[in-house]
């Protein structure tokens, strides 16, 4: 089976006034497979977010091809198809939400094209079910915190049943514990509904979380590759401006004054392992 | 505090006035609108009265919700009732220099002044029992076929479902906003009129940049779920009328009746 996605050569610039282009991706690939857990990391500014936008036909490329799913996004007769296949979540959840009840909101995707009243009714059900918002199905959207509000918003997606959800920075605006909510809801639909999930975003530890790191600078991929092997670049990625997870960084640290630590800690329980072990050893 | 405001004026309840369809509801309103223009008598109007009523009565709607939907208009009766007893003529029973009170005058006021308070009586009570997106529901479906007309019923009725949906979302950024003005100095509650509207000038600007924004966002969002306006575009909840309609129905029927046989014999009682 080929890619889901696929990004070749990929140029674009915003317009600017002058009529010139605002040069935002300078030649991106990348190839999203079919049940990956990508993540695009990456400073203000550095494309991310732009190259997001041409997973579902927002953005057109100025020069290269996006496809999804073998359909070109220039091909205008075939938008809604794409864009049924590649969900987008945003950033703000409240700008997101367009009814003022929460199952009517679910329903809004599957109204759009078309589905049957029945059949709209059991897959709102099935997404409410699937984000864990279920007893919240005829609140007001004004009624629930953010994390709820983008769980709302996710379901809103899926309910559309796409086989690719791409998620630009959902958690930004949201308070630690809305962050969890939502990181647990992206990974167990990328687990256990094995939908392929985008998710673009700057925190490590999320990224840390995905099966693929894609990291950006200036318009172009630094790295794509797990998570592991990413992130043992510490010292190339504080030169672009990125952090690496705190366990990360820790570890790090410690190697840098002479300690003998691995260089691909990732989680918090790793690193404790790590120095609980390099502490026996040296009691003896 | 602010999370708890209700959209209109609402009354969540479960009598059979809540649960018919807003179609029906918005129909049967019409009717009795025309049930109370169309009586041209006292007993014509009193069946208008009992029936507004009864309807209260079984939506166990509370008393001074009624009143509180009634004080506004309390002036237009006021005014209307004043020139209806001054300017209508017939037999005087109190006159004073030019001006002067008939017995006519005075009977045209009250029924004027039933009449108009039974007409927002009864269309409040539509909105008491049927929340706001049921009711735009309602009137996107009655107006249906107005489509043919190029009417654009639909987005009228997104128009309407998106400005319910942000009316909490602005009113409470609104809220930010003045706490962010008064933490940097602005002054909003002295001074005259001019001076308070324009202090609302540092407020108004950035609520209208984040509306924008807002609307920008929204649009994308909404494009990525597919919208493309009312065309081929199906609806989960399908309305039905069911058998608690047509009993509403066949009451106002009757009502409407009754007016109308008022109307055609009730000259008849009064006279007796």
């Amino acid at each position: 089976m080929g890619d889901f996605i696929s990004a070749d050569g990929v140029v674009f610039g915003y317009p600017k006034e002058d009529g010139q282009l605002n040069i935002v991706l300078r030649g991106v690939t990348l190839h999203i497979r079919e049940g990956e857990f990508v993540a695009v990391l990456g400073h203000n500014g550095s494309g991310k977010s732009t190259i997001a936008k041409h997973m579902n036909a927002i953005l057109i490329p100025n020069e290269g091809q996006v496809m999804v799913d073998g359909i070109p996004t220039t091909q205008e007769d075939r938008l809604y198809d794409i864009r049924q296949r590649v969900g987008m979540v945003f950033q703000n959840p409240d700008n997101q939400i367009v009814a003022t009840v929460v199952e009517e909101d679910v329903a809004f995707g599957p109204e759009n094209v078309g589905v049957e009243p029945a059949e709209i009714r059991r897959r709102v059900d099935e997404a409410l079910e699937d984000v864990g918002m279920s007893e919240y199905k005829l609140h007001a959207p004004h009624q629930l915190s953010g994390g709820q509000k983008q769980r709302v918003a996710i379901a809103g997606i899926i309910a559309m049943r796409p086989r690719c959800i791409v998620l630009d920075e959902p958690t930004a605006m949201l308070d630690p514990k809305g962050r969890r909510e939502v990181m647990s809801t992206i990974q167990r639909l990328n687990r256990e509904n094995g939908i392929t999930v985008v998710l673009i975003t700057h925190y490590m530890e999320e990224a840390a979380q995905a099966g693929r790191v894609v990291v950006m600078n200036d318009g172009k991929i630094l790295w794509d590759a797990t998570p592991r092997e990413v992130f043992s670049h510490v010292q190339e990625l504080k030169e672009v401006g990125l952090d690496v997870p705190q366990a990360t960084e820790l570890c790090w640290r410690l190697r840098r004054e002479g300690l003998d630590l691995p260089e691909d800690v990732l989680t918090e329980e790793e690193a404790v392992e790590a120095i609980s072990k390099l502490l026996e050893e040296v009691r003896g | 505090m602010l999370r708890d405001i209700t959209i209109g004026q609402y009354f969540p309840g479960s009598s059979i006035i809540h649960r018919m369809d807003p179609r029906m509801k918005i129909v049967l309103t019409l009717a009795y609108i025309v049930m109370l223009f169309i009586a041209a008598n006292a007993l014509g109007l009193a069946v208008g009265v009992v029936f507004l009523g009864l309807c209260y009565l079984v939506s166990q709607i509370p008393l001074r919700m009624i009143l509180r939907s009634l004080r506004p208009v309390v002036p237009i009766i006021i005014f209307t009732s004043v020139l209806n007893m001054l300017f209508v003529d017939g037999q005087p029973v109190f006159q004073w220099w030019i001006l002067k009170i008939t017995v006519e005058g005075i009977q045209t006021a009250v029924f004027m002044s039933v009449r108009i308070l039974c007409l927002i009586a009864g269309t409040s009570l539509l909105t008491y029992t049927t929340s706001p997106i049921a009711l735009t529901d309602g009137i996107e479906r009655l107006c249906n076929p107005l489509k043919r007309f190029k009417l654009p019923v639909h987005e009228l009725a997104m128009m309407m479902t998106i400005a319910l949906r942000f009316i909490p979302t602005l009113i409470e950024e609104t809220d930010k906003i003045i706490s962010a003005q008064k933490a940097r100095g602005a002054d909003m509650e002295s001074g005259g009129l001019l001076q308070r509207a324009k202090a609302l000038i540092p407020i108004l600007i950035p609520l209208f940049v984040s509306a924008f924004r807002r609307a920008d966002e929204l649009a994308l969002a909404m494009e990525c779920r597919c919208y493309r306006g009312g065309e081929g575009r199906t609806r989960m909840k399908q309305l039905k009328i069911h058998a608690r309609d047509i009993w509403c129905a066949l009451a106002v029927g009757l009502g409407l009746a009754a007016v109308i046989a008022l109307n055609i014999w009730g000259g008849f009682f009064m006279n007796t």
